[in-house]
């Protein structure tokens, strides 16, 4: 049996595996926290969603809780002014870059978008900040079971996690810089074109709209 | 033989060198980067010419940059006999009479000197001026006086000296000096040094690494690129003793492409001083072996900071990642790795020869030590200043940088490059050491320092070093991605007149969230810019949103061009000819007025017109379409 540490998240105390990180854990335990970029088996988290944050008894500002290690005696709070207030602005954020209109999405009602907006009482609107996506990028259909819309993405690295180290296809992969990063093929090709061999399984864990399966597919099971 | 017999050999050796090379006429010409842009090749092959023209035994040599970068080309003479003097801008024609009038008939031409170097009866010296009162070099102090291509000439002037006292030291006592010196990184952060080592050299793991940071991609920012093309070996001896401490066996210097005069520099700085057994096995008969590597860095402002470094250097996009873990504890290649800035290494062989007292005795307590700064913008003498911290921003930019071009107004001096702050006229007295920035809402940053005047127009000035950050920002984190897109996209609405008033607040609620929630140092610190401007200059905001009106007159949309008639002639038409819109018309009284419809902005016409008349002016807000250009009523006006 590995050895246990004992936590505190938002008043209740719980025993987590030790070495564990606190965002696992805390999910674990049933205590919901918004996350999107963190995958269980990756040693170092990118930390690049940057929506699950939490703050430390002990540290001075909110840090997202995929970075931190559990450790004996911590205490955690999920939601302060300040973490609500991060998560808040970080998920317009990303709104701001992404086609919405969820009633035409295949993944209405299995996004994580719309479970973190639920979740915390978010709006899945834009209302403060400005519309960023004024130029819709081409949909790719190329492959033959699924499609990509790059306006659905957000960035999340969990297609690319699969491709490189479950399927080890070396596929697809972060392209281009700043504003312009997205998910692509290498030399932005279309996925029909690159050495992608359309297995799926980058499908199976977007967590929103991006990589969907062609309808016909999903009837067959 | 021993370390110190060893390096007393060298020693001796090069000044012997030296002084043989003292007893001739000797010129020096600064053919760093900044000479070279003003034309030092040239001026250096004229001198070459006229030397072997007049058969004198002369020797002419290339040196790196002084600092006065304003005064490029700039030379150095020294003749026995004579005081050594600094002669700055010199042109081709000013090189051909040094050597006619001065090395061949004894004039040394004090019409063309700017300052000599050491105290004489004939001429002021440097420290003379307010400049040079203020001034105090330490890392500066043998840029643009020294051979950086010839070991010997540092060899000469007390260098490697710090390392062969090193090489019989313990590794944790100089550690110790170091961390007793308080010497703080000048990379941006002010990191302590000293803490810094140590921890690498407790850290589990090995081989461990050094790298020394050279990226330097603040724009504006050319401190470390002076230093990596003056006195490399200042920098790689700083190197090697930051490996003897963590004891690490392998160094990098991360240089950024665009410097391909400095990567010359450093890598025949590393041949010499293999050759002189400085650097390689067993240096200068020790038992310790470390070399050192150049990598050139591909170009992204981002790729300065450590860990994007780190990853770039592995071969990887060069993308940031959380800290922690430090690069003390995983650094490259995931051991640990010290990682320090071209400045920082550079203090390092000076405090070990003269001991943290020395260096501690400059400076503030917090912060003691030098500054480097690059003086740029409305400033009368651009170039390279090394202060003590603790020297005010008024003594700055008016004692070391003569005050402000063309009689006009300061406004704000933006400091610490694109993520620092811009302080207004009453922060003139703040003693310039990295707490008192810091608390100003700016940072020491790189060292950039960009002086400001009533011109600038601050929104602009803002939006300016936002657009630079936001382009840079490599995408990771949804932060920086997307808030300082967002951010920009209010500050262009802004300066287009396009503002509402609600999105001042907007700016400040989006700058704090970005600053708390990026990944990594850029995104927490690219909002400072707005948050000072806001802070500082919110009336600049509001009067180009509530009023549309630019106070700088700089905003294009904001603005009008109009001819004042009181001052336009009926006898020069030199503004119609320059206007490339024909937007400029000649009313029936033969005065000169412009069609606010054809008008392009583009400040022909303003150039063009002749100083005695001065009567082409901007006014904010602009002009209504087809009025005449007489009612230009209470607008601010230039
Ligand atoms: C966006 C960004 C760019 C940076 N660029 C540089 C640089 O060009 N040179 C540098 O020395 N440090 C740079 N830094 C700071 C480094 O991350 C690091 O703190 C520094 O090299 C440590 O050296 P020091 O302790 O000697 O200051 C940068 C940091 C950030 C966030």
């Amino acid at each position: 049996m590995s050895s246990k540490v004992n936590i505190t998240i938002d008043g209740e105390q719980y025993q987590v595996p030790a070495g564990e990180n606190l965002l696992w854990a805390a999910l674990d335990c049933g205590v919901y926290i918004p996350h999107l970029c963190s995958i269980r088996e990756k040693e170092r988290s990118d930390a690049s969603c940057r929506l699950c944050f939490v703050e430390i008894e002990g540290i001075p500002n909110p840090v997202t809780s995929c970075t931190q290690e559990v450790r004996e005696g911590m205490v955690v709070k999920t939601r302060t002014p300040l973490v609500d207030r991060l998560v808040k602005t970080g998920f317009e954020l990303l709104l701001s870059d992404h086609k919405l209109r969820c009633g035409k999405c295949p993944k209405n009602r299995q996004c994580e978008l719309q479970k973190i907006a639920k979740e915390r009482k978010l709006k899945l609107k834009l209302t403060r900040l400005r519309p960023l996506l004024t130029e819709e990028e081409p949909v790719d259909d190329s492959a033959k079971t699924f499609i990509y819309d790059p306006n659905r993405c957000i960035l999340c690295g969990q297609c690319i996690w699969v491709d490189h180290h479950k399927v080890e296809a070396g596929a697809i992969g972060f392209i281009n810089r700043g504003f312009d990063r997205k998910m692509g093929t290498f030399g932005d090709v279309s996925l029909a074109e690159s050495i992608c061999t359309q297995c799926g399984e980058c499908v199976k864990v977007c967590p929103v709209g991006a990589l969907t399966f062609k309808v016909e597919e999903v009837e067959k099971g | 033989m021993s370390v110190s017999q060893n390096f007393a050999d060298l020693r001796s050796a090069a000044i012997e060198k030296l002084e043989a090379i003292k007893e001739k006429p000797l010129i020096l010409v600064g053919t760093a980067t900044c000479g070279r842009a003003a034309g030092a090749l040239e001026v250096l092959n004229v001198f070459r010419e006229e030397v072997s023209k007049h058969q004198l035994d002369v020797q002419v040599e290339e040196v790196g940059c002084m600092g006065h970068c304003y005064a490029e080309p700039l030379v150095v003479i020294s003749n026995p006999g004579f005081p050594t003097l600094a002669y700055g801008p010199v042109d081709e024609g000013t090189a051909q009479r040094l050597v006619s009038d001065y090395l061949v008939n004894g004039d040394p031409c004090y019409e063309f000197a700017m300052a000599a170097l050491e105290p004489n009866d004939e001429f002021p010296t440097f420290e003379d001026f307010p400049r040079g009162v203020i001034e105090k070099k330490i890392i500066l102090r043998d840029c643009g006086l020294i051979d950086p291509d010839d070991i010997d000439h540092y060899l000469a002037k007390d260098g490697y000296a710090a390392l062969a006292k090193v090489l019989e030291m313990e590794p944790t006592a100089v550690i110790d000096e170091i961390k007793d010196a308080k010497l703080r990184g000048r990379g941006g952060a002010g990191f302590p040094t000293g803490v810094k080592w140590e921890f690498c050299y407790k850290a589990k793991g090995s081989p461990k690494y050094v790298i020394c940071n050279a990226d330097e991609g603040d724009p504006g920012a050319f401190m470390d690129r002076a230093i990596l093309e003056s006195n490399p070996h200042q920098l790689i001896e700083g190197l090697i003793i930051a490996a003897y401490a963590v004891q690490a066996a392998t160094g990098y210097i991360y240089v950024r492409a665009e410097y391909p005069l400095a990567i010359e520099r450093l890598q025949n700085a590393l041949d010499q001083a293999r050759e002189k057994g400085l650097l390689g096995d067993k240096m200068l008969g020790s038992d310790f072996s470390f070399d050192i590597k150049i990598f050139p860095g591909s170009g992204a402002f981002v790729c300065g900071e450590e860990t994007a470094l780190i990853t770039s250097i592995e071969g990887s996009t060069g993308l940031p990642s959380h800290r922690p873990p430090y690069p003390t504890t995983a650094g490259l290649f995931g051991k640990p790795t010290v990682i320090n800035n071209v400045k920082t290494l550079s203090y390092i062989p000076h405090i070990m020869r003269q001991g943290a007292e020395w260096f501690k005795s400059i400076g503030t307590e917090n912060s003691p030590g030098t500054a480097v700064f690059a003086l740029a913008g409305k400033v009368v003498s651009t170039g390279l200043a090394e202060v003590p911290m603790g020297t005010t921003i008024r003594e700055l930019v008016y004692d070391v940088g003569n005050g402000i071009k063309d009689e006009k107004e300061f406004k704000a001096v933006q400091i610490g490059g694109p993520s620092g702050g811009c302080l207004p006229e009453s922060s003139l007295e703040l003693p310039i050491d990295f707490d008192s920035l810091q608390q100003g809402g700016a940072m020491m940053g790189s060292g950039g320092i960009v002086v400001l005047n009533e011109d600038d127009c601050m929104v602009e000035i803002a939006r300016f070093f936002l657009d630079f950050t936001q382009k840079e920002s490599c995408g990771k984190c949804t932060f920086c991605r997307l808030g300082t897109k967002q951010m920009l996209e209010i500050l262009t609405d802004i300066t287009q007149g396009k503002g509402k008033p609600e999105d001042i607040d907007l700016l400040q609620e989006l700058a704090e969230d970005i600053k708390l929630g990026s990944l990594c140092s850029l995104g927490k610190t690219a909002p400072n810019p707005v948050l000072t401007t806001i802070r500082y200059f919110r009336d600049e905001y509001e009067a180009h949103i509530n009023e549309g009106r630019c106070p700088g007159l700089m905003c294009k949309e904001l603005i009008s061009y109009m001819i004042v008639p009181e001052k336009c002639s009926k006898l020069c038409d030199v503004c119609i000819g320059s206007c490339p819109t024909e937007a400029i018309y000649t009313r029936p009284d033969m005065l000169k007025a412009i069609h606010q419809d054809k008008c392009f902005k583009c400040n022909s016409c303003l150039v063009a017109c002749p100083p005695q008349y001065k009567a082409v002016i901007r006014v904010s807000p602009p002009l209504e379409e087809q009025t005449e250009a007489e009612e230009g009523g209470n607008a601010d006006e230039q």
